[in-house]
Parts: C-alpha cells; structure tokens; sequence
C-alpha cells in the first residue's frame, strides 16, 4: 500500500475506482479517501469525454447542430432532440404541427421506457445481480427495433427537426407499439417477483444513499432522484411542453429517498410512461408530420430557454441569439451532473459496497455530464 | 480405491487415487465450467456457448488451453514467492478431502475415523491462499477481497461446525462412511431439514458463491484477490473454486442425502456412486440456479446472517437434538 | 422478536419466488439471435445506412445534378460533389461523389436537402473494415457496380 498516509485520527488511504472500473459505467472517476471498507471522502473527477458540445453549438448553424444532441445522453437521445428543436422553436417562433407534437411524445416517452430499462438492468448488475439486464435488454431491444423503424437508428436517434419529425410514422410502428406496451405490462410481474421483493436487494437499497428534500433542492437534483425524496417536479407537469398537458398520467413520488425509492419511481414511471403512449396512440390527429420552416434559421436577437424531462431529470437548453444562423452562446443544463454532484456529501462515511449502489441508483450517463 | 486393494503395495494404490482424484478435479472443473455457462445462459434466455463443438462443448477445453497458453503476468512490486504460492494453496487443500469422500460403499481412498473433521481442517486452508493471494498482489481491491473473504470464512465456520456436529451427533461417528450407513433407513435431511438449510446457506458462503461472492465482489472490486492473476494463475483459483463447490455438496450429500444410498442398482458396492454424483451435482445445479438468480448482499449483511441467524438457529438446533438423543436413548 | 422470524419467512419466500422466476425463464426458449448465423428481418425499410445515390429508371443512371446541397446541408462536411459541364447535356453532369462515413452521424440532413430524391439510405449494416480509407466511400463507384 504506497499511498497509505497518516491523518491525526485515522489511517485513511485513497482508493482510485475508475475510469475503468466495472460500475462507473463509462469513465467516471471517483477518487476515494477510505478508512478500511468505509468511504470517507468520494471526489468524481470528470471531463475524460469532454467533446465540447456547447461550443460546438456555437460554431454552427442550428440545424447542424442537431446530430450532437442525441449523442450526449445516447441512452435518452430523444428528449435531447426534443430539448433542442423546441428550444429553437421557441426562439425563432416556429409552429409545429400537432400530429408531429404527438409523435414526438410517443417517441420520447418509448425513449424513456428504454432508457429506464437499461438503468434497471446496470443497477442490478451493480448489486451483482446478472439475470434481471438480460431480461431488460430483451424488452428494450422490442423498443430500439420499433423506433428503429421510424427513426433510423437504434441509439443515437436524430429524428426531431425544427417544425417537427424526420417522417411520419408507419402503421407498423404503431402496431408495434400497441404489442410493445402489452408486452412491457406484463413484464412487470417478472421485475417484480425477480427484483424488488427480493429481500436481499431490499436489504441492498432500503436506506442506503438518502437524499433529503433539502438536500436535493440545495444541489439542484431533478428527475428521478428528486421525485424518489418525496418531491413531486417533474417537467411534464410542472411546464408543460409539447402536448403533454393532454395527457392523463400521474408523477410517482418516493417517501425517503433513498436507493429503494428511487428505484420504485423509475419503474412507476414506466408505466406511466405506456400510459402516456397509450393515449398518444388513441388521439393521434391526422395532418403533417413536418411544418413550415425556413431552411436557414435566423435566431433573433436576445435569450430563450426550453426545458424538458429527460431519462434522468431536467434537461434545459438556453440560448442566446444576435440575429444569425449561428447561437451566440449555448448553454446545457444536463441532469446528471447535478445529480452527480450529491455524491461527495451522501457518500461520507458509508461502505464502499453502499457507494456502488448509490452510484448505480443514480442512473449516471457520463457522456452526459461531460458533453 | 478398492479396486486396486489387491496389489501388493500400498504405494501404487495411492499412486493411482492421486492420479483418479486430480483427474476428477480437473474433470469437474470442466463439466463445472460448460454447466455453468450452459445454465447461466439459458436463465438469461441465451444459448450460452454455442460455437466452439456442438452446442459449444468443447467450448471448456479451447479455454483452457488458452489459459495454459497465456502468458503468467508478474505486476510491478508483488511478493513474489507469494503471489506464486497462493494460486497453489488455492488449489490443494480442495484436492485433499477427495482422499476421504466415500463416493460409495467400496469407492473411497481412506475411510480416515475423523473424516469429517479432516475436511473442516483442511477447507479452512482455503481462506489462507485468498489471504496470501490478496496480500501479495500489492493491490487494493485485491487486498480489499481478501480481507472480506476471510472474515467471512471465519463467520461461516461456526455455523457450519456446529451443524456439522449436530449430524455426527446423530450418527454417532465421524466417520464419513459411518455416516453414510447410519442413513440407510432415513435420510438426515427428514429429521434436520433446519440443519441442511443452515449448511447449504454456510456452504455457498464458505465458497465464496454468489450471492456471498464478495471477496470477488465484481461490480464494487472488480475481480478481488484475483485481480492481478492471469493463465494458469486465474485458472487454479477457478479449479478450486470449482472443486471446493464439489466438496461442500458431497458433505452436504454425506450428511443429509443419504451419501450412495438409493433405488439399489446392481453392484451396488460400486454403483452406488451414481446416486452419489446425482445427488452432488443436484446441489450443485441449485447453486449455480442462486447464482445467476440473486444480488450480492453486503458485507455487514454477511455477517448478520452468520450471527444474528445461522449461529442461533444451529445452536438451537444442535441443543434440541442433544436432549431429544438423550431422552429417546433413556 | 416476531419481526424477526416474520422476516425470516417474507424473506425466504421471496428467496423462492425469485428462484421461480429464473427457473421458467430457463425452460422458455431463448431469444438470442445468434448473428451471423441468423439474421433478423428488424433492418426496416427506413433504416439508415450510409447514403448511397438513387438510379433514375428512365436513364439508368444516377439522378443527381450535382447541385451540392447535400454537401451544403452536412454537419460534418462529409460529403464532396464534383461536377463538370458536357457538351449537349443541360447543366452539370457530377463527376465525383464522395462520402467519408468515418464522419457521417447519419443524420439524414442530405437525404432531406436533396429536392430531387437522388440520394437515400442504404441498408448495409454488415460493415466493418480496418483502416480510415476503407470508408470512404465513392459513391458514384458504387452505382455502377450495383448494376
Ligand atoms: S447523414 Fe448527415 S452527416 Fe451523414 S452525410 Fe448526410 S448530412 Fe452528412
Ligand atoms: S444528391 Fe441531391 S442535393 Fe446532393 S448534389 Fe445531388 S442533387 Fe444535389
């Protein structure tokens, strides 16, 4: 042991997990100062895949800024899109016609289920379960093959466009998807019996990483995390965008914020999720898919902003026109990094075991967080 | 084995065991190894190995071969002498018990009249090899599984001892093949169901198997004590991983399934291992079915279940037997 | 006390219930493809390969006139038209086509810039190569061996 050193009290020595280590998923580093199992001082090191979306942004046209959108959070790329074209809707005053407002619902919302899914299977697996991943993986890839067949792509979609979609969708898509959401609801017995009474993940997660609702509103935690300590935010109620106000579905809330909760409010959202693209389907309207737009579009000077839910929590765009193609200044609140940034205090002074679920329950996408 | 009773000179016939048993642990290992993969597979919906041989069987061999092949690398700042040793240690105190595992009423090398406490000695070793493993490879997370893992085998000791005594007690001898005739009538596992469930419980934690894999806790330390082992190295950790399973259920067997007893076949002397290996890889299916089923608990969970569960629950148990013996023998 | 032998039993039996699970999900088939042995039919009709010039079925050549949209639409500049002026032909005939698909996001903004239909998505997913040059692709060269 080299770097062991000597404190007043204690002998504490660093433990560097990552940025290859099996449950930092991607590359992460967390620099950790640990007494025996106990962790008393995590520090994640970010930037090691740092692309410098933002400024990126700022060198370019709107529209070809597009692409990049989808590959910072690739596991939730369609709120990214959706973040994006709405932003520039907003700020060039573009209408978009309600037919593609709800494909875009149905869209992101099947993003999100898939999203939500890959978590539940890289949380288990960090709490060294390796069945229940296999099981999601199977009901995602029903997921990517449908939007595979409107979008293009399977992970990294750019689908949305100023003004609306890329095409319209096909009637196979939406049989797809009917098929696909019975499928999903009676696949949640199967996570149900196999994972959340197990006593042993109960053991795992109860109590374990509590974000208190101050704790949270202090470092400005949103999604998921939020919503397991008890505080009901979320986007899609709270400002609503698109045409979520239509829709009937609730926010679940946890009570004590901890890993249990957030992993019940995850699942909870689901379903809410189907029951959201449940509705979707049942109104869809007819017309076109893509409004009238320029080809070139000019941001008008001054700032605009445009929020969404994504996977992980709020994802916020903000921009600053001065009357060109090209944004001044582009600026991406990403969820995760807030979400991140608990860590260092939630993770004093408990085991490192606890860390990883904690770090798991977290849902973190580094590429997200680095941009 | 008593095959070979009638050669004159005891030297050939431990000759031959030596070489029948190690061969059997190799050949365990790999039927434990396709198993496993097979099974893992097919919990999770794949297929499993499915490329190399049909239906991926010589899957095992091509691994191994590869792992021969590989290079034994020598991080920076090892203990060499032990970072050598310990895939060694790992590796031949699973070896040893095979010498007195009644496989059935004439298959055993020496019916030794302390068989049972034998085993319990000699499986102990085990802990000192992760020991010397994690020690020696002069890294943390190795360190880290080393440390949890004999922790654990000194917690799950007790609990296993204690079962373990409750049977002898029973059969009045420990004696492996004592034990298995004093079942000829009834198995154990109908009058100490609790004690079973203990020992099996203590045993997947004794060797380290999911969901009491922690001192190679993959998700929190990336591979344990065996981080910095690669080739053979690796692979005799995995041997004995493998064989040690194998002894666990085959005392598991012993004690509780009523050993080589079953529906008589012919020979029964001899064939009585069919039952026996029946019985032992049943129980190994079990394990490798927790495996791929549960999370991993914590560590201080581990040791919650040893004390706060396990230890009284085998007393309690071992306590009721001692006077149920007593009163039914007055 | 009665919470701990109640958690022994809830706990034990959602020990069972899990095994349960696991244990039918061994006896379903699997749902592995096990690719390249078998392929599925998921490759749609409007999956995204790299882009590749549509024939026009009147001249059995390319429908392109090399107007440089695409190019101009690309975020990653990715795209490279060359064209030149023959005698008796209106306008420009394109002579070059070029993709470098190291760069592509497969975005789909050339396919949507381009007001003649001449370029789509192709449906090759089976690509894999080991060097940079071998994706860049002349697209131009590829029509014509697609006969
Ligand atoms: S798909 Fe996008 S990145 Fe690729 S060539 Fe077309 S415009 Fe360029
Ligand atoms: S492909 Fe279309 S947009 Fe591109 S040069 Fe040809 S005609 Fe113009």
């Amino acid at each position: 042991m080299k770097s062991e050193t000597n404190t007043q009290q204690n002998q504490s020595f660093t433990l560097n997990m990552g940025p290859q280590h099996p449950s930092t998923h991607g590359v992460l580093q967390v620099i950790l100062e640990m007494d025996g199992e106990y962790v008393l001082d995590p520090q994640p090191v970010l930037g090691y895949i740092h692309r410098m979306h933002e400024k990126m942004g700022e060198s370019r046209p709107c529209r070809k800024f597009l692409p990049n959108t989808g590959r910072m959070d690739y596991v939730c790329a369609l709120p990214f899109n959706h973040g994006y074209v709405g932003l520039i809707e907003r700020a060039a005053g573009i209408e978009v016609p309600p037919r593609a407002e709800y494909i875009r619902v149905i869209t992101s919302e099947l993003n999100r289920v898939a999203s939500h899914l890959l978590w539940l299977g890289a949380f288990l697996l960090d709490l060294g379960a390796f069945t229940p991943i296999m099981y999601s993986f199977d009901d995602r890839e029903q997921i990517l093959d449908i939007l595979e067949e409107i979008t293009g792509s399977r992970l990294t979609y750019c689908y949305f466009r100023p003004g609306g979609v890329y095409q319209d969708i096909s009637d196979k898509f939406i049989e797809g998807t009917r098929a696909f959401i019975k499928r999903m609801r009676s696949r949640f017995s199967i996570y149900e019996k196999l994972v959340a009474t197990n006593i042993i993940f109960i053991k795992r997660a109860e109590g374990v990483g509590v974000i208190s609702p101050d704790m949270a509103r202090r470092y400005g935690v949103t999604g998921p995390l939020l919503r397991g300590s008890g505080i009901s935010y979320d986007i899609r109620k709270q400002e609503p965008y698109s045409v979520y106000s239509d829709f009937d579905f609730d926010v679940p809330v946890g009570e004590n914020g901890d890993s249990l909760d957030r992993y019940k409010v995850r699942v909870q959202e689901m379903e809410q999720s189907l029951r959201i693209i449940e509705q979707a389907l049942d109104k869809l309207p007819e017309g076109p898919y893509l409004g009238k737009a320029p080809k070139k579009i000019k941001l008008p000077p001054g700032d605009s902003s445009f929020s969404v839910e994504a996977a992980r929590g709020e994802l916020a765009y903000y921009l600053v026109g001065d009357g060109s193609e090209i944004p001044y200044r582009l600026k991406i609140r990403v969820p995760s990094y807030s979400n991140l940034s608990v860590l260092p205090e939630l993770g004093r002074g408990i085991l490192l075991a606890d860390l990883v679920t904690i770090m798991g329950s977290f849902d973190l996408v580094i590429p997200e967080i680095d941009r | 084995m008593e095959i070979t009773s009638f050669l004159p000179p005891d030297i050939i016939r431990m000759i031959v065991s030596a070489v029948v048993i190690i061969s059997f642990v190799f050949l365990n290992a790999m039927v434990m190894t396709y198993a496993e993969r097979k099974l893992a597979g097919h919990f999770q919906r794949r297929p499993g190995p499915m490329e190399v041989g049909s239906h991926g069987l010589l899957q095992v061999i091509v691994d191994g071969l590869k792992l021969i092949g590989k290079q034994l690398i020598l991080p920076k700042d090892v203990d060499r002498p032990l970072f050598r040793l310990a895939p060694l240690l790992a590796f031949i105190p699973v070896v040893l018990p095979f010498i007195v595992i009644p496989f059935s009423e004439k298959l055993q090398v020496a019916d030794l009249n302390i068989g049972l406490i034998f085993i319990l000695a000699i499986s102990s070793l085990n802990g000192m090899a992760v020991l010397i493993a994690g020690w020696s490879s002069n890294n943390k997370y190795s360190l880290f599984g080393a440390l949890r893992s004999v922790a654990q085998n000194i917690a799950y000791e007790i609990p296993i001892l204690l079962v373990v005594l409750t049977v002898a007690l029973m059969a009045n001898t420990f004696s492996l093949k004592g034990l298995v005739e004093a079942q000829s009538g009834m198995w154990f596992i109908l009058l100490q169901p609790v004690a079973f469930i203990i020992y099996f419980i203590a045993g997947l934690a004794e060797t380290n198997r999911a969901p009491f894999d922690l001192s190679e806790a993959e998700s929190e330390l990336t591979a344990g004590f065996h981080t910095e082992y690669s080739g053979m190295g690796f692979s005799l950790f995995f041997l004995g991983e493998y064989a040690n399973m194998f002894v666990v259920c085959s005392i598991a067997t012993i004690l509780f399934l009523g050993g080589w007893h079953g529906i008589p076949l012919p020979f029964l002397e001899y064939t009585g291992v069919f039952w026996f290996l029946l019985k032992v890889y049943a129980l190994l299916f079990v394990m490798i079915w927790c495996r791929w089923t549960y999370p991993r608990v914590r560590f201080d969970q581990l040791m919650n279940l040893a004390w706060k569960y396990l230890i009284p629950f085998s007393l309690v148990n071992f306590i009721i037997t001692a006077i149920v013996l007593v009163i039914v023998k007055l | 006390m009665s919470g701990y032998f109640s958690e022994i039993l809830t706990g034990g039996k959602s020990l069972l219930v899990g095994l349960g699970v696991t244990f039918k999900a061994m006896l379903q088939p699997v749902v592995t493809v096990q690719y390249p042995r078998e392929k599925t039919d998921v490759t749609s009709s409007n999956y995204r390969g790299h882009i590749e010039l549509v024939r026009n079925p009147e001249t059995g050549s390319f429908k392109c006139i090399a107007c440089g949209l695409c190019a101009k639409a690309c975020p990653s500049e990715c795209i490279t038209v060359k064209s030149e002026k023959r005698e008796g032909v209106k306008g420009k005939v394109l002579t070059v086509f070029q993709l470098d698909f190291t760069k592509c996001s497969l975005c789909g903004s050339c396919v949507e810039a381009c007001n003649k239909g001449a370029i789509r998505f192709s449906q090759d997913y089976n690509i894999a190569g080991f060097t940079k040059e071998e994706f860049h692709y002349d697209l131009l060269k590829r029509l014509e061996e697609m006969g």
